[in-house]
């Protein structure tokens, strides 16, 4: 099955779908296609390929052939210009219910090539609990060839009417092999460096190629990991803190700055900036300025997701970090992340104990969740920098 | 042109989001029509509920002979169309009427401000004030309206114990020069107001680490009564301990100016941390600093009562001081 072939290290998933998509071709020829139904909700840890294992989905779904991959329908939805396929990539902080609504009416349609009509909502534990509320009933009973891809990191960041609604399909973390392979076969990189990036990325395929492709982004990540020897001190501590969470801004910015200028320049010209005629050339239409300032709030809530993204890919690198030296401290013979700085490793694991390591591995995931929860980022990175400096402050 | 209408301009705009100065220069303008012309009539329209046409009815002549001022106010939510009759009036002002237009400033209803400043009208500019200086002068300005003198400590003690409100401070002023005599002084300012209207956090973050801890909680009680933001507290907090950790951190052979580029503060606050540092470990650093991180998740919606949670952090915090 071709396109199904491109998902790492997921072959049962991959066997459901596969069944379900005869199954589909089978309601189309008008059987009883046992094993397809219109809710799919695919779960799996980050970088486990969620978007790409439904995105294989919905084009063996498309296909006459059920993903032969090269067809012009396969290649459609590869770049996404499929009729038929709406998908929807929350960039906020959150998925309204209003989005979610418009969401609906889309899915509602029927097929444009007489096949399937799809909806594949990435991210979609990024909607608020009215935005999920507002899809029930579109999730639950759909017209007849419409079928629903929801992607969520697990079953349970979805409410439960929602996830009582969809079939989950569950993704696991591909192994080091399959990865430091994938990599090594598809975008030729050394075998060394492959199985480097495989192994710090700790199973994120995207992570792993940006790891192994990028210098800048292997910079960084030895930025990261030099925080814990560098935290000696409080002042050290603050200052790493600060770092840590300009850097994210500097990205933020960085990935935001021409998009928001482009974006912005396009919404002036639609409200009539620089054409001529009656009645314009007098700067903005009316409603211009409105709907200017609702695309800043879009643009300031999208690098507020960015900022935070990014300061989470250097918080699990950290864990994964403390992770290995837990593992040695208690012996498990499992193989390093981090193997190119095992000697730093295990010096820690022999100065601390056990129980430190994981009341820092609890700092990194309190401070994860503060995050989310809006807590202004100095502040909570700072109070995780001291807390790994010193696990044993009380909280 | 009649006699008197020197004094007032046929069409005055106010701008300015400072609402008692925008009253004060419409009713100097309604002022300067009735000293001369004692019966004149005053039209008191509010933006949102001027019909088109209203204007044209108002301002046309009357039968007797009579002056007008016609005081439109919140100018901003004009119509469309009265906004167009306006801007056209403006250019071509009736001879016995008086047009008093106010505006906040802003976006809206900017076609007015614009129209009407091309068509020659008079413009007073009513901003608030900012700084601390200025109401300062704002102070002195209205002392001497009322034919008396203010010493500087007297103003600043009135505008800490007032706050910035010009409303309020103009009462206290009028006040003031009516219960007492000859120069206004600390004395007298310190009779009538005592305390502080407005707490900021800083104040609040400095009490705290200087371990006054009855001072600090009884601040903070107040700034929040006052209606300071709880996370403004909580970020205050969290500066304030930053720069114990920064400077406490910082190498030892470090001095002046140097230190100042080390630690990104300029020197007069260095100096202030350094007097705070005494009593104060990396410990004890950390554990207040934790203090503020749940203090700033619990405010930011974790927690059911943001001052609670305050008021536990500026108790951690003064608690974490002794210990090294």
């Amino acid at each position: 099955m071709g396109v199904f072939e491109d998902l790492v290290g997921q072959d049962r998933a991959a066997a459901v779908l596969g069944q379900a998509a005869s199954a589909a071709a089978d309601v189309l020829a008008g059987g009883r296609g046992a094993g397809m139904t219109h809710a799919w909700l695919f779960t799996g840890p980050p970088g486990s390929g969620r978007s790409d294992a439904a995105r294989a989905f919905a084009a063996a779904l498309l296909c006459p052939d059920q993903g032969c991959g090269h067809c012009d329908s396969c290649h459609q939805v590869e770049i996404g210009s499929h009729p038929d396929l709406t998908w929807v990539r929350p960039e906020g902080l959150s998925y309204s219910a209003k989005q979610t609504r418009d969401l609906v009416l889309k899915g509602a349609g029927a097929p444009t090539l007489g096949r399937w009509r799809i909806v594949l909502f990435e991210d979609a534990d990024r909607a608020t609990e009215a935005a999920a509320n507002a899809l029930l009933k579109a999730i639950e009973e759909p017209p007849p060839r419409t079928v629903w891809l929801l992607c969520a990191p697990s079953p349970d960041d979805m409410i439960i009417t929602i996830r009582s609604r969809c079939r989950v399909v569950t993704l696991r973390t591909p192994s080091t092999e399959a990865v430091a392979h994938v990599l090594a076969t598809r975008d030729n990189v050394p075998d060394d460096m492959a199985w480097f990036a495989a192994r710090a990325a700790h199973g994120d395929v995207g992570r792993a190629r940006r790891l192994a492709l990028d210098e800048e982004v292997r910079r960084r990540r030895e930025e990261v990991l030099s925080i814990p020897a560098s935290l000696t001190g409080v002042g050290e501590c603050i200052a790493a803190a600060e770092r840590l969470v300009k850097t994210s801004a500097e990205d933020a910015d960085a990935a935001t700055a021409t998009l928001n200028e482009v974006e912005t320049a396009e919404l002036r010209r639609v409200y009539g900036e620089g054409s001529s005629g009656k009645g314009l050339g007098k700067g903005l239409v009316r409603g211009g300025a409105g709907a200017l300032k609702e695309l800043e709030t879009l643009q300031k809530s999208r690098a507020t997701r960015i900022k935070r993204d990014s300061i989470d890919v250097a918080l699990l690198d950290l864990v994964a970090y403390y992770r290995d030296v837990l593992a040695v401290q208690l012996g498990a013979g499992v193989g390093l992340a981090n193997e190119d700085r095992r000697r730093e490793v295990e010096t820690l694991a022999a100065r601390s104990t056990p129980e430190d390591t994981l009341r820092r591995t609890e700092a990194i995931m309190i401070c994860r969740e503060r995050l989310a929860a809006n807590v202004n980022p100095q502040i909570a990175v700072e109070a995780m920098t001291l807390a790994l400096r010193d696990p044993r402050v009380p909280r | 042109m009649l006699p008197g209408m020197a004094t007032a301009a046929p069409v005055t705009l106010v701008v300015g989001d400072e609402e008692l100065l925008a009253d004060r220069a419409v009713s100097s303008v309604v002022a300067a029509v009735r000293a001369d012309d004692p019966g004149a009539e005053v039209h008191d329209l509010v933006g949102g509920k001027v019909e088109p046409g209203e204007l044209t009815g108002l301002s046309s002549p009357s039968l007797f002979g009579e002056r007008s001022v016609i005081v439109i106010r919140s100018a901003q939510d004009l119509a469309k169309d009265v906004i167009a009759e306006v801007v056209k009036y403006a250019a071509h002002p009736a001879e016995d009427a008086v047009l008093v237009l106010a505006h906040p400033g802003g976006v809206k209803g900017k076609a007015l401000v614009e129209g009407v400043k091309k068509a020659g009208a008079d413009v007073v500019t009513v901003s608030k004030l900012t700084k601390p200086a200025e109401r300062l002068d704002f102070i002195k300005g209205e002392i001497k309206r009322a034919g008396r003198s203010i010493s500087p400590g007297a103003a600043q003690a009135l505008l800490d114990a007032v706050g910035s409100d010009l409303r309020e401070l103009a009462a206290a002023c009028g006040q003031l020069a009516f219960d007492t005599e000859g120069k206004i002084d600390e004395a007298a300012v310190a009779r009538y107001h005592r305390g502080r209207a407005e707490v900021s956090g800083f104040t609040i973050a400095d009490l705290a680490i200087e371990g006054r801890l009855g001072e600090a909680l009884e601040q903070l009680r107040w700034a929040l009564a006052t209606g300071v933001a709880p996370v403004l507290i909580v970020s205050a907090l969290a500066g304030g301990l930053r720069s114990l950790a920064k400077v406490g951190g910082a190498p030892r052979n470090l001095r002046g100016g140097q230190l100042a580029s080390h630690v990104g503060m300029p020197p007069w606050k260095i100096d202030r941390v350094k007097r705070q540092l005494g009593g104060w470990g990396q410990d004890g650093i950390s554990r207040a600093m934790q203090a503020v991180a749940v203090a700033d998740e619990q405010v930011k919606g974790a927690g059911t009562d943001p001052a609670y949670a305050l008021e536990r952090a500026v108790q951690i915090i003064v608690a974490s001081r002794t210990g090294r």
